[in-house]
């Protein structure tokens, strides 16, 4: 379970504050499939670096599995989010002339404890069957497409058996059909596997997806319910 | 450590400093070593356990007159070193220096060096006779006109002919020649073999006006300036071993050198360590000539060691030197490793930012750079080796060089690869560890 109390965060540019959120308080279950959306300069981004635990908040306490990871310094950051958190990126991020089975072990390198070699195999080329590569698995990102490469990323999100998902415009370089393929995914991974999974989109027609839509604007949430939205796309 | 797989092409050229500097070290110590044990060879042929005693030098009004200024030597300390330093010292000889041209027949030679000793002397110098046989103890006793001769004198003056039992002319005595001297070649530009060996005593008592002790005699005892059918057969009357009694030139004033020697030269029993038996040739030198404590030395030691370590330490201060400048050549390598590292951090800001986003800490980025880098130089470290080993046989084979391998060397050359690496990775390693894993996933 996520939980964030109070969350501000305040930039600092030369003599000048810039409050970025402004105290947000937010609670969001696990196995939840959630989006979050928002105008760019709303704070969605600087909110989701807080939930992907890669900054710290100015002030306000956030707790994960009932943990208050707020303060963590860097390298106890390093670990919660190599064991906790998956990460998927609009840009994919894959190294690049590295095979994708390659591709999907790298984070547990930095697991802790380490697992063998052939372990790390054996759950990478799970992974890969899962998002349906199995016959690509040898070939570079260069040599993928976009769907495929965030296929890639998914299956590289999970290696470590993460709790949260936490995906940041996973939609926005790909075409439609590509887009609708990867959002399945997203959904079955929820449903199937149970993850927590948080979509960060400002994209209405990815975010009617999921079960949740949290909506910011100018720093603070405006919470509303996609299901409606949800249910008329699909008719 | 994939990236550098990744690249190969630049990974080969950011090396290429290391492998040439590392190339340099091998190659320049192994020809350097090489060198030097070739030295320590030659010297060791010239014998290394031959200490050699000269009387002090002389300063005369700031003049200073360089070592054997001083007589200060007597045929006596040769006999007392041989008798009181029996731990130490094999044979002993004392030494005189005489020159002047040889004739045999309507030929004529200067040879290069005269020199007499006694029946051990040749020995000493470690001489060997191949035809003939070298002068006895009795020989020396009577100083008698007999003489060894070196190949080349034996080839300019006789010319395939046997020398043994012929005569020969030195300073208008005449002289046996009872042996040949086996060949001993050149060394530091001087033939050996252009030599001729006599009885310290026929030096002495026949040849005295070749010597520089001529000077010396030539205000009253004009008898030996040139000496004269009757004083070379005179043998009766000189006795070397004696003291004051002994008036052979009694109308000159005392002869100032007559009695003493140019130099002693002794053979030492441990050719590793001439010390010891340096120390106790001294004391018995300084008991000899009744020198009080406190009072310097009248002789000056030298042992044949030490010529060896003067030209292992010349040969030294140029591997030295030129591993300086293989050293900056390493240093230069190094920077441009740090600059293609700085260039690769740069490039892959990107992919430090995803790993730190799936859990690297920063020290594991600092690892993972630092590991790269070193396996850089290691690379580069073991191909330079390669090449130096390779570059130095090539020299050796063509320009004939003596080389001689070491591991050292290149344990040494892989040690300072690796922390050429360590230096040169660890800031570039440190500023990819410092990245903000936000700033640099949108880094373009």
């Amino acid at each position: 379970m996520i939980q964030l109390k109070d969350i501000t965060k305040v930039y600092h540019v030369g003599e000048i504050d810039l409050p970025v959120l402004k105290g947000i308080s937010l609670t969001i279950e696990d196995g939840e499939f959630v989006s979050l959306t928002g105008a760019s300069g709303s704070g969605k981004s600087t909110l989701m670096n807080l939930l992907g635990c890669l900054d710290r908040p100015s002030s306000g306490e956030y707790w994960i599995d009932g943990k208050n990871v707020a303060n963590l310094n860097a390298n106890q950051r390093a670990s919660l989010r190599n064991e906790r958190i998956g990460f998927v990126f609009q840009n994919f991020n894959l190294l690049p002339r590295t095979s994708a089975l390659e591709n999907v072990m790298m984070p547990a390198a930095y697991h802790h404890p380490a697992l063998s070699q052939a372990e790390i195999r054996a759950n990478a080329l799970k992974l890969i069957r899962l998002v349906g590569l199995e016959d690509r698995m040898h070939h570079t990102p260069a040599q993928l497409s976009g769907g495929q490469q965030q296929r890639v990323a998914i299956a590289r999100a999970l290696i470590n058996n993460p709790g949260i998902l936490l995906a940041d415009e996973p939609t926005g370089n790909l075409d439609s059909v590509t887009s609708v393929e990867v959002m399945n995914m997203f959904r079955d991974l929820n449903r199937d596997q149970g993850l927590t999974v948080i979509i960060v989109t400002h994209d209405p027609k990815t975010a009617a997806f999921t079960d949740r839509a949290i909506h910011m604007s100018d720093g603070l949430i405006t919470e509303g319910v996609a299901n409606e939205l949800n249910a008329s796309l699909k008719k | 450590m994939r990236a550098l797989v990744r690249n190969p092409m630049r990974a080969v050229l950011t090396i290429l400093g290391i492998v040439i500097g590392i190339a340099a070290v091998v190659a320049i110590r192994e020809i350097g070593e090489g060198s030097k044990e070739q030295i320590s060879t030659q010297v060791a042929s010239l014998g290394a356990d031959v200490v050699n005693v000269w009387g002090a030098s002389v300063n005369t009004t700031g003049v200073n007159s360089g070592k054997g200024g001083r007589a200060s030597l007597y045929p006596e300390d040769a006999a007392a070193i041989l008798r009181e330093c029996k731990e130490t010292v094999l044979m002993a000889s004392p030494m005189v220096r005489a020159g002047g041209q040889v004739i045999v027949g309507n030929k004529n030679w200067s040879p290069g060096s005269m020199v007499g000793g006694n029946e051990d002397y040749p020995k000493i110098e470690g001489w060997t006779v191949v035809n003939g046989r070298s002068f006895t103890k009795e020989q020396v006793d009577n100083s008698a006109r007999v003489c060894l001769i070196g190949m080349t004198i034996a080839k300019e003056l006789f010319a395939g002919k046997d020398p043994v039992g012929q005569e020969i002319r030195i300073k208008d005595v005449v002289f046996t020649i009872i042996g040949v001297l086996g060949e001993k070649g050149a060394d530091m530009g001087n033939d050996k073999d252009d030599t001729i060996i006599m009885p310290w005593t026929s030096i002495r008592t026949r040849l005295m006006g070749a010597s520089r002790e001529a000077a010396i005699m030539r205000g009253g005892a004009s008898n030996a300036t040139k000496p004269s059918a009757t004083s070379t057969y005179s043998t009766s009357a000189v006795n070397f071993y004696a003291g004051t009694e002994l008036q052979p030139y009694t109308s000159a004033p005392h002869p100032l050198r007559t009695r003493t020697v140019d130099n002693l030269i002794i053979k030492i029993k441990d050719k590793e360590n001439a010390k010891p038996a340096m120390e106790q040739i001294t004391q018995v030198l300084r008991r000899e000539h009744n020198l009080q404590p406190g009072v310097l030395d009248d002789f000056e030691m030298f042992d044949r060691g030490q010529i060896s370590s003067m030209v292992t330490s010349i040969s030294d201060t140029m591997t030295t030197l030129l591993m300086a400048v293989a050293f900056i050549s390493l240093v230069v390598g190094g920077v441009g490793i740090m600059n293609i590292m700085l260039v690769s951090v740069t490039e892959r800001t990107r992919e430090i930012g995803l790993r730190m986003a799936v859990g690297a800490r920063p020290r594991d980025i600092m690892q993972q750079f630092l590991l790269e880098s070193v396996l850089l130089c290691l690379v580069g470290g073991i191909l330079g080796i390669i090449l130096g080993h390779g570059a130095s046989s090539i020299i050796s084979a063509q320009a004939g060089w003596p080389i001689a391998t070491s591991y050292a060397a290149m344990a040494l050359a892989v040690s300072v690869a690796a922390f050429i690496g360590i230096v040169f990775g660890w800031y570039p390693a440190y500023k990819a560890s410092k990245l903000d894993p936000i700033d640099a996933l949108h880094h373009e």
